[in-house]
């Protein structure tokens, strides 16, 4: 039972694997934020490429936001395009210039508020509005069970969605007319004195701000909240005997992933240039959870990836399929406005009938580069497992030779029944013994081939 | 008074047993697979879209409502043998995305196949025409959905206590495992079940778009999750409740729609406060509400879940 | 006196109609090892749950080193069909929810096995751990309390070690073998920091030689750890062997109680079972 006490020795490699991999890891979003400085400076600002990323960038982040309630946390709330319209919608009435008021709130004269923050406190305030919103629905509504739980939240978003076009709060929300002349993204590039730009910075910082919150999403994953959190996902009612209080933790993740989706909406307004409360729809939560499980439920990094393969997808790469194609002279048939939706929709239909793991399933970039022989397996436990075969089995052959002893002892003795028995279990044993050599084979096989891939390692290496 | 608030009674009424028709679908597939079917709005969508090309392919009357039911049956077959049964032992959220994923792509076809326009509703004799009673002018259809409606619901019920499927059905929602031991071929049960839902939808969808004319891709979302509310406040997996409950829910959206104008005439008020803009929100308040209040709606039963 | 750990008072437990628990009064001393056996159906686990807050009682209260945890009498509908006795005799209502029960210092291992499955087995325990933080959200959330959360896992692994689970720390939940599943959901539970431990049906699906290591297991940890346990359990030899005292419990009502020679003999006990108490 006991009988183990190399935990020390075992837990070593796995730590310094881990420590490895999030340093390669780092790189590789270093090396994406430098790319896109880059290609910024270098490409025409006019490039699609741009549009998609700053698209991405504000989808990721509220896909991750998504990702932390339904695949971590286990609660199937579908109220996302809600809180997104509160984070817009609280960061440009806080950032349009106050010269500017009268012009956006004409029907309004020039609207309640007379004064303009800059975009820093803005859109925190955008996320804290989301979360205040979020913890006050959050009272009643995280009580219900998971269906019910998805359309009371569904419901909710429609209910906000008609408070910010209703008339009489004109003065705050502008009614049922649009936002505008707040900053946005184009504001980010700095210009000289004659005008022209001269550091373009309109792609970058969505990257830096859904950097800087994605990794806050990351770290509150990685700690002793996040474990929470996967508890509850994974079985309530065991979480909720081992001490955690489900009403506040389900409070915290709905609260901390509204105030995220708060920010997302604040920086689509940004990437808009305009906002409105109509475009804030169900089939806009729908996009995102469709995002969400393209990426992996459970996984941050699937979110982020599909995020931006989604964008580019429905801004760009499957643009060809809504317009006329000719291959010499044949028309290619069924190409015209909105098949590219078409065949989106049947790639989703496929991730989500075939593919339930999606891109990445629950596994994250650093994972990506921990060494992996034979799928789940690291190296090492190869080793260590031909190794305990061989205990095994030696164990196995010791207590075969004893039962012979015995079953000969009882012979000798001529206590035939108990020699019968003896037999019996020795016969048994003897199986097991046999099963024990095979896999004691079987581990040497497998011990020589790591030990051999090792080498071919090293010798690559070298 | 009652000039006054008769015209949006009678909507209400009429929009009331649309909803029922609809919800109906929503109550019975969620008692027997656990599952909120998010593409029924838009079956009860293509439903619509069908008779328009239908009847502009110069088909007669009385065979292109028969086909346009046949093919909504069919639609609903399809999905749910696509779409939800490989997902069967799947996490009921999968099952929930795929219907989400079902949605998107219905309406993502009709799109394609409109060009995104407005269709407008083919005009059907009879229920179109206008009618006048206590001196509103209304359509033939006001009139005809609550009676169609009753009479429907009464055919489900005698269907589901008297036949033997559709006690196969009772056994199938009461316990899906112990009655697929029992011999119970749940599949068939489950076909059955959407099918009726989507017929039940696609009578809804003639009543209910020869009342508001024209079609688009979006058509189905709110009057769906309308129903879904309905099918919630009257206890989901309960026939009568689903029915009930769309009533209630289609009567109040209708008098709200008309609340200004009401309180106006009462000589409550001299300002218009706008809150037609409410009559949706209003049905997910009333959710939130009965959830809080009493999740398992006005007729449903209580589930507790074994430790 | 010994002092009294937990307390039951004429508990019922009545689901509609049915009256699954009838009016159970048992006393769990400090230091014991006691056992509540019953045939199938008896509302073992009923007891339990009402003891770990996951029911309320229909009528009665449930003491937790001398704290009410649980209390309640019929209300609403369940005035008119109550079938208990001991009404009027509770009438405030109190009811702590499982997690704070939890935290009163009342752990409790499932009967179907409930780990956190995609969680490592290291993490299975962390989460255990969580109720006792130190550090606040904001601290936690940032990651900024690391001296804490290294201690946690070295708390954590220490006890896996003790457990002979330290070998499988950084594997799936899931992936562990069956008995090995019992152990590790048994070392959750004592990473709360429980004053008493609840088992339900540690032994089962275990082979005879498992179920003796289950029992030296069992003494070993009480020691260890300094713990009253309180255990539901079919397999008679583990039950015998261990137990201090047993309780008896047949279609929801007290039949016996005794040390287990007293409850070898008893008669009421052999009728319950129809003779099947020798395995």
């Amino acid at each position: 039972m006991m009988k183990n006490t190399r935990s020390g020795s075992y837990a070593q490699p796995q730590e310094k694997t881990v420590k490895l991999s999030t340093v390669l890891s780092a790189l590789v979003i270093l090396l994406v934020y430098a790319a896109v400085f880059v290609a910024e400076q270098t490409l025409p600002s006019t490039s699609i490429l741009f549009t998609v990323l700053k698209k991405g960038a504000t989808y990721a982040l509220v896909a991750v936001s998504m990702n932390l309630l339904n695949g971590f946390t286990g609660l199937f709330s579908l109220g996302q395009a809600g809180f997104m319209l509160i984070g817009a919608y609280a960061y440009g009435i806080l950032t349009i210039p106050v010269e500017q008021r009268m012009n956006v709130y004409q029907y309004y004269d020039g609207g309640i508020v007379q004064f303009a923050l800059p975009v820093v406190p803005a859109l925190i305030i955008a996320g804290l509005c989301a979360a205040a919103f979020a913890f006050l629905i959050g009272l009643p509504v995280l009580r219900l069970k998971s269906d019910y739980l998805a359309i009371a939240t569904l419901g909710f978003a429609e209910i906000v969605r008609t408070i910010f076009q209703w008339d009489k709060l004109g003065f705050l929300t502008n009614g049922s007319n649009l936002l505008r002349e707040y900053p946005t993204f184009n504001d980010f590039n700095i210009k000289g004195a004659d005008g022209e730009v001269t550091l373009y910075l309109s792609t970058l910082v969505p990257f830096i701000i859904a950097g800087v919150c994605i990794a806050l999403i990351v770290l509150l994953l990685r700690s002793s909240y996040g474990r929470a959190f996967m508890a509850i996902r994974d079985d309530e009612i065991a979480a909720e005997a081992m001490g955690i209080n489900l009403a506040k933790h389900k409070q915290i993740a709905f609260c901390v992933s509204s105030f995220f989706a708060g920010i997302g909406g604040a920086m689509l307004a940004m990437y808009q240039n305009t906002v409105q409360a109509k475009a804030f729809t169900s089939a806009m939560t729908y996009e995102i959870l469709l995002i969400v499980v393209i990426g992996g439920i459970g996984s941050v990094t699937g979110s982020c990836i599909s995020s931006f393969l989604f964008v580019a997808c429905s801004e760009w790469w499957l643009r060809f399929l809504d317009q006329k194609q000719m291959i010499g002279n044949f028309e290619v048939p069924l190409l015209r406005n909105g098949f590219r939706l078409v065949v989106f929709s049947i790639i989703i239909m496929i991730v989500v009938l075939f593919f339930r793991q999606g891109i990445m399933g629950t596994k994250e970039l650093p994972d990506l580069f921990k060494p992996r022989r034979g799928g789940k397996k690291p190296k090492r436990s190869v080793k260590e497992k031909a190794e305990q075969a061989k205990e095994n089995a030696k164990e196995a052959l010791q207590a075969e030779e004893q039962i012979t002893l015995t079953a000969a002892e009882a012979a000798e003795t001529g206590a035939a029944v108990a020699a019968e028995a003896a037999g019996e279990e020795a016969a048994s044993l003897k199986d097991k013994a046999e099963e024990a050599k095979e896999a004691l084979k079987e581990a040497l096989a497998q011990e020589a081939a790591a030990a051999a891939e090792a080498e071919t390692v090293e010798g690559g290496e070298a | 008074m009652l000039k006054t608030v008769l015209p949006y009674l009678l909507t209400g009424i009429a929009v009331g047993g649309q909803y029922a028709l609809i919800a109906i679908g929503y109550t019975m597939v969620y008692g027997i697979l656990r599952l909120i079917n998010f593409a029924h709005g838009d079956v009860f969508m293509v439903a619509g879209i069908l008779m328009v090309y239908i009847m502009a392919s110069g088909l007669p009357l009385y065979i292109s409502i028969p086909l346009v039911l046949l093919l909504t049956a069919a639609i609903g077959f399809v999905i749910e043998r696509i779409a939800y049964k490989p997902l069967r032992s799947a996490p009921r959220m999968s099952i929930m995305i795929s219907a989400i994923g079902v949605s998107y792509t219905l309406q993502n076809l009709v799109l394609y196949i409109t060009g995104g326009l407005n269709k407008s509703y083919p005009k059907i004799p009879f229920i179109s025409e206008s009618v006048s009673i206590f001196g509103v002018n209304t359509k033939m259809v006001t009139l005809i959905t609550p009676v169609l409606t009753i009479v429907l619901v009464v055919a489900l019920v005698l269907l589901i206590n008297k036949t033997k499927i559709g006690m196969a059905m009772r056994a199938v929602s009461k316990d899906f495992e112990t009655s697929q031991l029992m011999g119970i071929k749940i599949n068939n049960v489950i076909s059955v079940t959407f099918i009726i839902g989507s017929v039940l939808a696609g009578v809804g969808s003639i009543l209910y778009f020869t009342n508001y004319n024209t079609v688009i891709q979006t058509s189905g979302a709110m009057p769906g999750l309308k129903a879904f509310v309905a099918a919630v406040f009257g206890g989901i997996g309960s026939i009568p409740g689903a029915v009930v409950g769309a009533f209630i829910i289609g009567i109040c959206e209708n008098l709200i729609k008309g609340l200004d104008i009401i309180l106006f005439k009462a000589g409550l008020t001299n300002t218009s406060y706008g809150l037609a803009t409410f009559s949706d929100a209003f049905t997910f308040a009333l959710l939130i509400i009965i959830l809080i209040v009493k999740p398992t709606g006005l007729f449903g039963e209580k589930i507790t879940d074994k430790v | 006196m010994r002092e009294i750990v937990m307390q039951m008072d004429n508990v019922t437990m009545q689901f509609g109609g049915v009256v699954a628990v009838d009016s159970l009064s048992l006393d769990i001393y400090k230091d014991e090892i006691v056992a509540l056996i019953g045939p199938n159906g008896a509302g073992k686990t009923t007891a339990f749950n009402v003891a770990t807050g996951v029911y309320a009682p229909t009528n009665g209260r449930v003491l937790l080193r001398g704290k009410i945890i649980a209390q309640g009498h019929p209300t609403g509908k369940m005035k008119h069909m109550y079938a208990g006795t001991h009404i009027g005799e509770y009438n405030k209502l109190i009811s702590h929810t499982p997690d704070k029960i939890c935290q009163m210092g009342m752990a409790r291992t499932f009967q179907n096995i409930r780990l956190f499955k995609n969680m490592t087995v290291l993490e299975n325990v962390l989460v255990a751990r969580h109720m006792r933080l130190n550090a606040g959200f904001f601290q936690s959330a940032l990651n900024l309390n690391l001296h804490e959360e290294r201690r946690l896992r070295r708390e954590c692994s220490d006890l896996l070690d003790m457990l002979g689970l330290s070998d499988l720390m950084y594997e799936n939940a899931a992936s562990l073998p069956y008995g090995k599943q019992r152990y590790l959901e048994i070392a959750r539970a004592l990473a709360t920091d429980p004053r008493i431990l609840l088992l339900d049906e540690p032994a089962a699906g275990m082979n005879p030689q498992e179920t003796d290591e289950l029992s030296d297991f069992i003494r070993k940890i009480k020691e260890d750890f300094n713990l009253t346990v309180f255990l539901i359990e079919h397999h008679m030899n583990l039950v015998m062997d261990i137990s201090d005292r047993i309780y008896v419990l047949d279609f929801g009502k007290l039949i016996a109680e005794g040390t287990p020679e007293e409850i070898q003999k008893n008669p009421a006990v052999i009728a319950a079972y129809l003779g099947v108490e020798e395995e």
